[in-house]
């Protein structure tokens, strides 16, 4: 399913040793200056979820040295480790994984050193704080910095060196404050948006109005106070003060030849389903075919996921100074070393002559359009020979970012007479989650340059996440049929397929749990086994006090998911209010109970398990990318709701902290249950089952007259 | 320039070269200097850059410069009393409210309009306040205990400034 080529996507990211493999010094990761400061290189970066806090605590655990002594310089193609994308909540568990390795290595190096300058064997050697003591004679004593004396390392991660016991930690585990905070409260600059070069210009790009137009016509008679840059369909215009590059771009006048011909929105899924698809079996057990025959009862429902948009809330913008033949770029990407072949490739520049450095930007959530922005300021910078910022428009955000995909879901399921699922045969109609490969082809400016269109992506990825479940179902079989063509660009999009199979496998539990008349948390406590999944269902129910009466039109409904099948638990309760008259749900609050073995940072892990409830709300209730037959629709905040401030949840997050366990990632499961369990709400407060996200209260007022007429449950026989 | 425009901003009058019809907010960030209020639409439709026009906070990414003339202009920047934070600022700082951040300058803004006009909001009165306010990682039920916290340390200094 993922055979990656590694100039496709680069494995470094998705296994505790990858990147060691690729940086296998102590070096490539620490540094400790004179002045006692710890320079920690990570090349993960920052995506607004408080990983360097959180991974400066991992260094300053292992290291035994002040946190505040730790600095963290991550994701900068000069300086640090090649760590592929920041993704698949992967950050604490490997980045953390190689950091502490590192550390534990160092702190080794540095026991060996304090051993002959204090002329005593290692076993009689205390840390603390980064100063090497004694046991016995605590006054003869040394600093690593003193120790070290500005010198390297010079060793190599044998992931031998002992690590420390959890229950040793005293900064792991510990809610340490965000260091990036203090800065974004006091408008100290923070943001990509906010990083000025001497001489820079601004920069806007002339857009399309839909994919592969072609310009026909351009007159730039009425630009004056701009430079304007056309390589072949690429248009931008560079300016010296920004409301000019505005102004300009509008003043740039194209006749565009538009070929693009999308399906209608409501035949969106049929167009889909038509289409072209590999299929593969990701997992098969038992004879699902002669169970589902056999089995007392048969049932069946289809659900659907329409594309959805990362809408970061600030859109794209990149920095770029192209200079003696080669190039640097600051912006927000998740993989600056892809992004830098990527680069490379665009430019016709060696990967050498290409640096790529992260600085923050607003949360993103996946691929949005920050690798395609950077592409548009490398390539105006170069046209221009100074440096460029560009700054895409909300317009160009919302109809340009590659988007979460479509995708179809359909489940088909036995009971036997006692109200157990005896058979589970689950299909999902996906393109593969990712926007392209390391080439400058799958960055827009290189395919409006070039005047091609990106190729087909050779293998398929993350549609696949949680589409088998956890439960132990005697027989099932999960069968992807995976599209080549998505329709709009594809993208990542926090979870990927797990939000849309997470939707459909649970829901699809409560309906069968309807068919069997069970409570939806017996029936599901009924069909798993593992005690960590049982823990955070009970948990999450019980402090959703899940048995006490509902009020007039409420309702609530419960969801479970492990994420990736092995990684975090998470069991989310949501109670809702349904006016039933118009059909407008209002999501009244969440119980989350989240088992991600080991706790880093509880407060941190806190906010992004809260971030991922009322995130994944608005994407259940509200969200999905409009488009006519030629042009996206949905093209700012009216067009693309999300959820706003009086319309947001309670969300009240339980941790059960396992220190002996892994630390396992947190960015994305606690968004997986979410819409099952408004879904299963909505169906628990009216009787009707909504099947397509988002939950429009059209579609929620058509579930209802459905329930009312009986026909809320497909019953195959 | 013949028709130069004269802003006030943090206290500070000063003189801008941008054509009247110039967005506040690009005067604000690329003539000023400043990075609080950012760019989130250009269409008054999200409050990421927000700034207080007196006691009021609006959003700058439409405003004409011109029409902001003789106006206490205050950003996130000038919420601070020389180095000391503005209890909201405290307050967020307390709460963790944030996650990428990008949202909070306009949260911020917002809240202390509405902490200027009313000392002991409710939850209700916050988000209705905050309504235009888009964030979109989801640091909402932060950004409220935030909010409510500093209204209590508002409620804490104006009750010492009376001892």
């Amino acid at each position: 399913m993922t055979n990656q080529g590694s100039s496709w996507g680069g494995s470094s990211e998705w296994s505790e040793t990858g990147a060691l493999q690729k940086s296998p010094q102590v070096d490539d990761w620490l540094a400790i200056r004179p002045d006692g400061k710890v320079l920690a290189f990570s090349g993960r970066v920052e995506l607004g979820t408080g990983v360097r806090t959180a991974l400066a605590q991992i260094v300053a655990e292992e290291l035994d040295v002040p946190f505040e002594r730790v600095q963290m310089t991550m994701g900068d193609t000069a300086l640090t480790p090649d760590e592929g994308y920041t993704a698949g909540s992967m950050t604490i568990q490997y980045g953390g994984f190689a950091l502490r390795h590192a550390c534990a290595e160092a702190r080794r190096v540095l026991l060996e050193k304090a051993s002959d300058t204090l002329d005593a064997s290692p076993e009689e050697l205390v840390v603390r704080q980064g100063i090497i003591s004694v046991r016995d004679d605590p006054a003869r004593a040394i600093s690593y910095a003193d120790l070290m004396g500005g010198k390297r390392f010079e060793r190599k991660i044998t992931l031998k060196a002992p690590l420390k016991r959890p229950e040793e930690y005293t900064i792991v585990g510990q809610p340490l404050r965000r260091t990036d905070l203090p800065g974004k409260i006091t408008g100290t600059p923070s943001f990509i948006q906010d990083f000025r070069l001497p001489g820079m210009l601004h920069a806007r790009v002339v857009r399309p109005p839909s994919p592969r137009a072609r310009i026909a016509e351009l007159d730039s008679s009425l630009v004056q106070e701009a430079q304007m840059v056309r390589l072949g369909d690429f248009v931008g215009v560079v300016a010296s003060r920004e409301e000019q590059a505005v102004r300009a771009a509008k003043q740039v006048r194209i006749r565009w030849n538009e070929t693009a011909h999308l399906p209608p929105m409501e035949d969106l899924f049929e167009e889909l389903r038509g289409q072209p698809a590999t299929e593969e079996i990701v997992e098969e057990r038992g004879d699902v075919q002669a169970a589902l025959a056999r089995a007392a009862q048969r049932w069946s429902a289809t659900y659907y996921q329409p594309f959805q948009a990362h809408a970061s809330l600030g859109p794209s913008c990149a920095v770029a100074s192209f200079h003696d033949d080669q190039v640097e770029v600051w912006c927000n990407s998740r993989g600056v070393y892809p992004l830098r072949r990527a680069l490379a490739d665009l430019l016709k520049l060696p990967v050498s002559k290409v640096r790529v450095t992260h600085i923050e930007g607003a949360g993103s959530y996946g691929q949005n359009g920050t690798d395609d922005a950077a592409a548009d300021a490398a390539v105006l910078s170069r046209a221009v020979g100074q440096p460029v910022r560009v700054q895409w428009s909300r317009e160009d955000e919302f109809t340009w970012e590659p988007y979460a995909p479509a995708m179809i879901m359909e489940i088909h399921a036995g009971l036997s007479r006692k109200g157990k699922v005896v058979a589970w045969d689950y299909h999902a109609w996906s393109p593969t989650h990712v926007v392209g490969g390391q080439a400058g082809i799958f960055l827009l400016a290189g395919q409006l340059i070039s005047g091609k269109a990106p190729p087909p992506i050779p293998f398929f990825f993350g549609g696949a996440r949680n589409a088998p479940t956890n439960y132990s179902f005697r027989h099932q079989r999960v069968t992807m049929h995976w599209i080549s063509n998505s329709i709009l660009r594809a993208s990542s999009f926090r979870s990927l397929g797990g939000s849309p199979n997470t939707f459909a496998n649970e829901s699809f539990m409560d309906e069968l749990a309807a068919a069997a008349h069970t409570d939806p948390l017996e029936f599901r406590l009924r069909h798993l086994k593992d005690p960590r999944g049982r823990e955070v269902l009970e948990t999450a129910a019980r402090q959703a006090r899940w048995d006490t009466a509902l009020g007039p039109g409420e309702g609530q409904g419960i969801a479970y998911a492990q994420y990736e099948n092995e990684e975090a638990y998470v069991a989310t309760v949501a109670r809702v209010e349904v006016d039933p008259a118009t059909g407008r749900v209002l999501a009244k609050r969440l119980v989350v109970a989240h088992d991600c073995g080991l706790v880093i940072n509880p407060d941190g892990l806190r906010n992004q398990i809260e971030g991922n409830a009322i995130q994944s709300t608005s994407r259940a209730l509200k969200e999905q990318v409009t488009f006519d037959q030629q042009h996206i629709t949905s093209i700012d905040w009216e067009t693309y709701p999300t959820l706003k401030f009086t319309e947001v949840p309670e969300v009240e997050v339980v941790l059960l902290n396992r220190p002996d366990e892994p630390a396992l990632g947190a960015g994305e499961p606690a968004s997986i249950t979410t819409a099952a369990a408004l879904s299963n709400a909505i169906f628990n407060a009216t009787g009707g089952r909504v099947r397509q996200i988002p939950f429009t209260p059209e579609r929620v007022r058509a579930a209802i007259e459905a329930g009312l007429r009986g026909n809320s449950q497909g019953r195959d026989s | 320039m013949a028709n130069e425009i004269v802003i006030t901003v943090n206290g500070r009058t000063h003189h801008v070269a941008a054509s009247p019809d110039t967005p506040l907010l690009y005067v604000l960030r690329n003539e000023l200097g400043l990075n609080g209020p950012q760019f989130g639409c250009g269409l008054e439709q999200c409050g990421v850059c927000m700034v207080l026009l007196g006691a009021k906070a609006v959003q700058s990414c439409k405003l004409a410069v011109s029409e902001t003339t003789g106006a206490a202009i205050t950003t996130l920047e000038g919420l601070m009393a020389g180095q000391e934070l503005h209890p909201l600022q405290r307050a967020f700082l307390e709460e963790q409210a944030a996650q990428c951040g990008f949202c909070t300058n306009g949260m911020i803004i917002a809240a202390a309009a509405l902490l200027a006009k009313n000392r002991h909001p409710t939850d209700q009165q916050i988000r209705e306040a905050l309504e235009g306010n888009l964030c979109r990682c989801g640091a909402h039920v932060r950004v409220l205990r935030a909010v409510k916290r500093a209204a209590d340390l508002l409620a804490e200094e104006w009750g010492e400034s009376h001892d």
